[in-house]
């Protein structure tokens, strides 16, 4: 075994330090009652081409999205990420390190993740972030107990147009807390249903979560929603899934949110069938004690010099166990990092042009279902990247039919809201060309 | 305001008690102090809230510990000690003093005689440790 | 001495990514979206070019040490060499740029890359049902105690608390506490195993069951395992296992023979994929049959035809734990290793960790205090008994072990040891490395009682020195001011 340096001779004088006589004494602590007595089945070890090859075979028996043209989004955008990013996370010092507890051996990872905070602070608006989370849908449920450990209400206003799936893993979380989840419809035109927050929002709501651009793409009125919220003592969560759009949309800060959690894999991960992501998770300072997560301070050593520490330790699991903010022991530092490159790579004006970019090439895609005319856009509230059509026939057949011209086309909607039965989500990011757009509408348009 | 530390009453979880009447000043005893280390924050009850004898009425914690503190006799809370949120490091400096925590009513007079003295408390700690 | 931050090396104009801009070189937000739904104030990011970037990031990376530097005997932690075949089988495009919401049929190999390793975990715990759901050890923790509390809920009473040893993990009260339990903590006995009469005493109806990691954070083999399980079982609760140490017992035994109903396992640990300075990890939970109804969807399945395929149809799963499939790129490394390994290569880990923690114990039982003299698996705690009458801390030495080399093992943890000090090398380190820091302990040893103080400046080489953990609560400071 490759990994394992020991020679016979080195086991020999090892056992003789111990004073036992074979390795298996060393194990003489499980009752033999308890050891196993057949081998397990686990296939034979092996070599490296071997298993490279193994790997290969198996890489391919998925058609990914380089050989087709990809209209997927749905939590999960397909941007482009630059080469040195790779480069960058597999050098040794940041992908086999361990959590930053010893501050004076991890300098590199501790700033690169106050770096991360500073970005993520800037990008939403808000006063801290913390040191990231496993994805966003777990931040979804995170930033409602916080919400609750602030405010201990008992109800929670939850946008329909809320990721489905994020919806579902609140759900998981919340089955055994006292808190009763009322979900907020969506209007005609894909935006959130805004009376539907005048009338249910009461002195009892813990907390208002919307996405924006939501599950439809549709760009949320955050001002607006923000504004109503403020008139009550609910926090107003604002989650954002396609975090490209923090560069053009109003931010959290500027709608007045109280928590901001975002997924920052567009930034720098890729699609990686689904994981593993990067939870934002941004909140005002008065909040920091009831806040989840790691998060890393800078401070000075004895002779003045600028060092970072993992800091607010009292609020984690290892500290006050039981009583802690969260089970969370962990951030996502590799994807952090990734994200903080990307962003340094493309600063402000480069962030800010992709976005507008993805937006033009949806624009482009909405005139052309127009001209074409088999298919419908169903909401007429402004997008980001993001659009649902509309088709003659349950979308899941369209995404079948398509992939035979190596187009991934979207995502069918009818599982997940039962009344958009022949609905298709499209996505549309720098990775598809005017012409992909072109080619997708008019082969869309003859199949139906 | 100094309390001397002779004169007070203490707990087995290291509170001091000075009593004046049916009110009395709670603290934490030096050697509590000491033993936490840097304290950087406190929460802390609100006045009027009332407690039962031990139970926990805050928490104080250091860097890298949270403790709980614990109400030394049945009580209402009639002031918590405003000046440290702002700076907690007080009940180091001087926890006898400017480092009080509450002031409570005591609810029974009675609970306050099972409470150590200040030889006995140093016979505790020295047993203890 | 430090490093400037990636915000003070940026110069306005400056760009590190080049694409084609021309379609929307002329157009602004507002040209897109009304003005009410528009950012006012821009975000502040850094603006370098690409070889600043590089050379900005491979400066703060020559500021960790890492497994590929140094050796970490971190306890508890399994900070086990990452092979680099891994990273390189998890890179391949056939993996990494497929989408989790792309038509089934076109994702076959990912799907049966997590059916694959979710059959190998079930074999080589024992265990009936998997999910590969969970991002890390907590987040898997929290999906067995959400199927607990399911079983029993189905059962007509979830309960309302669960016993935990007080050498557990911070995570477990954490997590229970999260599932709406509280916590009956019971002591660890004299010998540093959990008392059966203790767990019998407090085990009653009130108690949805017991969390148990095994081998224990002292590093010792709860010798008494399936008798506390049949305590728990006996008086209906159900028995969840912390895998955190499979390592010490991989190949070895079955967690099924054990009496468990369910665990996680470390993918990080015992498992070999890197730990990225703090994540991102895998948690999988296995359960036996009694659980498995529970576990949450989707469940990868495969059909008739040997199609893999996404079950949602089952009717008491607790539902979904996270967005999409898991942390799939970490679950393609941890495939890769198990392929690698093989069922040898398996049970050769688990030997040698334990040979390694073992020789550790031996060199160094004569300089530093076991608190507890019970045989050793993957890991030995040491307490600071040796420290008593000096004015260095346990802190010190870590801090010390630096100046040696290497990084400092995990301290003040498990919290029943007096300043604890808990060295786990792992099977991948060689008897040289470990003699090396065997010496460097021992000289330690006498440095504690010859140079004290030595020891209380140290560390003295590295780019910094001890840091003012109370300014940074006092005057936080959690990002950069402009």
């Amino acid at each position: 075994m490759r990994y394992i340096p020991h020679t016979p001779q080195d086991i020999k004088d090892m056992l003789k330090t111990i004073g036992l006589d074979s390795v298996d004494d060393l194990f003489k602590s499980i009752p033999s009652e308890l050891k196993l007595k057949a081998d397990l089945k686990v296939p034979p070890p092996l070599a490296e081409v071997e298993l490279k090859q193994l790997m290969a075979e198996m890489a391919e028996r998925n058609i990914n999205l380089t050989e087709g043209i990809n209209f997927i989004g749905a939590g999960a955008y397909y941007h482009y990420v630059p080469s040195v990013i790779a480069a960058l996370i597999q050098r040794g010092e940041f992908l086999t390190a361990y959590t930053p507890y010893q501050p004076e051996v991890s300098q590199g990872t501790l700033q690169s993740i106050f770096e991360f905070q500073t970005m993520m602070s800037e990008l939403t608006g808000m006063e801290v972030a913390n040191a990231s989370h496993y994805d966003l849908s777990t931040a979804c449920a995170e930033a409602l107990m916080m919400a609750q450990r602030i405010n201990s209400k008992k109800k929670a206003l939850v946008a329909r147009s809320l990721h489905p799936q994020y919806r579902e893993v609140i759900k998981t979380y919340f089955q055994n807390q006292n808190l009763n989840i009322i979900e907020i419809p969506f209007a005609k035109n894909g935006a959130i249903d805004l009376d539907f927050i005048y009338d249910n929002l009461d002195d009892d709501v813990s907390a208002v979560m919307v996405q924006s651009p939501n599950f439809f793409g549709v760009v949320e009125d955050m001002i607006a929603v923000g504004k109503k919220v403020k008139e009550k003592p609910a926090l107003f969560i604002n989650v954002t899934a396609e975090s490209l759009a923090y560069s053009v949309l109003t931010s959290p800060g500027e709608a007045g949110a109280d928590i901001a959690v975002g997924e920052g894999m567009s930034l720098g991960l890729g699609p990686n069938y689904g994981g593993p992501y990067l939870g934002i998770f941004a909140t005002q300072q008065k909040y920091i004690r009831s806040m989840p997560g790691r998060l890393v301070g800078q401070t000075t050593d004895k002779n003045g010099e600028r060092g970072y520490v993992l800091t607010f330790a009292t609020r984690e699991q290892h500290i006050r166990r039981e009583k802690a903010t969260s089970n969370i022991c962990t951030n996502q530092s590799l994807c952090a990092l990734m994200c903080s490159i990307y962003l340094s790579l493309m600063g402000p004006e480069g962030l800010k042009k992709l976005a507008l970019l993805n937006m033009h090439r949806l624009r482009r895609l909405e005139e052309l279902i127009k001209i074409k005319n088999s298919a419908a856009l169903t909401f007429n509230a402004p997008k980001f990247n993001e659009t649902v059509i509309e088709l003659t026939v349950p979308a899941k057949e369209a995404v079948i039919h398509l992939l035979k011209d190596r187009i991934f086309s979207g995502v069918d909607l009818a599982t997940y809201y039962p009344e958009l039965d022949k609905h298709l989500l499209v996505c549309t990011t720098e990775m598809v060309s005017g012409l992909d757009v072109e080619v997708f509408v008019e082969k869309l348009a003859r199949y139906l | 305001m100094i309390h001397q530390p002779e004169n007070l009453k203490y707990t087995r979880e290291h509170e001091w008690l000075s009593m004046d009447g049916l009110t009395a000043y709670v603290g934490l005893t030096s050697y509590a102090a000491e033993q936490l280390g840097d304290i950087v924050h406190i929460d802390l009850p609100q006045p009027q809230d009332e407690f039962a004898k031990e139970e926990s009425f805050g928490t104080v914690e250091s860097v890298k510990s949270v403790s709980d503190a614990y109400m030394p006799v049945t009580a209402k809370i009639l002031l918590i000690n405003d000046k440290l949120a702002e700076n907690p490091g007080m009940i180091n400096e001087d926890p006898y003093g400017d480092g009080w925590i509450i002031q409570i009513e005591i609810k029974d007079p009675a609970e306050v005689e099972n409470l150590m003295s200040f030889e006995q408390y140093q016979t505790y700690l020295s047993e203890e440790h | 001495m430090s490093e400037n931050t990636v915000y003070q090396k940026s110069k306005k104009g400056r760009m590190g990514y080049s694409f084609d801009t021309y379609e929307v070189d002329h157009m602004t937000s507002t040209d897109f979206l009304p003005e009410n739904l528009v950012r006012k104030t821009e975000a502040r990011l850094p603006e370098l070019s690409e070889f600043d970037v590089v050379r900005h990031y491979t400066r703060l990376s020559k500021k960790n040490y890492s497994i590929d530097t140094h050796f970490y005997p971190l306890g508890s932690c399994t900070m086990k060499y990452n092979p680099r075949i891994n990273e390189e089988t998890a890179a391949q495009k056939g993996f990494s740029q497929t989408h989790p919401m792309q038509y089934q049929y076109t994702v076959q190999g990912n799907l049966c890359l997590i059916y694959e390793l979710g059959e190998a975990l079930k074999q080589i715990t024992g265990m009936d049902g998997v999910s590969l759901q969970p991002c890390a050890g907590a987040h898997g923790e929290l999906t067995g105690l959400l199927m607990i509390r399911a079983c029993l809920t189905d059962r007509g009473n979830p309960r309302k608390k669960i016993i935990t040893p007080d050498s557990a993990h911070g995570t477990n009260p954490a997590s229970a506490a999260m599932c709406g339990y509280g916590i009956v903590s019971i002591k660890t006995g004299e010998d540093g195993f959990i008392d059966p009469a203790e767990v019998q005493r407090v085990m009653n109806e009130d108690c949805a069951g017991i969390m148990i990691t095994n081998p224990s954070t002292l590093g010792i083999f709860e010798k008494n395992i399936k008798k506390i399980a049949d305590i728990v079982h006996a008086k209906g609760g159900l028995v969840y296992m912390d895998g955190a140490n499979l390592n010490a017992v991989v190949g070895q035994i079955s967690m099924a023979d054990l009496g468990v109903d369910c665990l996680h396992i470390n993918l990080h640990k015992t498992f070999s994929t890197p730990h990225g300075g703090g994540g991102p990890g895998a948690g999988p939970v296995v359960v036996n049959n009694v659980l498995e109804p529970y576990l949450p969807v989707p469940v990868i399945s495969k059909d008739k035809y040997g199609r893999y395929f996404a079950d949602y149809n089952r009717e008491k799963t607790i539902g979904r734990m996270r967005v999409f499939l898991g942390n799939f790129a970490i679950l393609v490394r941890a495939y890769t290793y198990i392929r690698e390994l093989g069922l040898d290569g398996i049970k050769k880990v688990s030997k040698m960790a334990v040979l390694n923690a073992n020789y550790i114990r031996a060199r160094l039982k004569d300089h530093y205090q076991l608190k507890y003299d019970s045989p050793s698996l993957h890991e030995v705690v040491f307490s600071d008994a040796t420290l008593k009458g000096t004015n260095v801390k346990t802190i010190d030495v870590a801090k010390r072990i630096i100046d040696y080399g290497f990084h400092p093992p995990t301290v003040y943890f498990p919290i029943i040891v007096p300043g604890a000090i808990m060295i786990e090398p792992t099977e991948t380190e060689s008897k040289e490395t470990i003699d090396d820091f065997c010496d460097a302990m021992i000289k330690i040893a006498a440095e504690i009682k010859n140079n004290p103080e030595k020891i209380i400046r140290a560390p003295e080489t590295t780019c910094i020195s001890r840091l003012d953990e109370v300014k940074a609560v006092k005057e936080p400071v959690l990002r950069e001011r402009f």
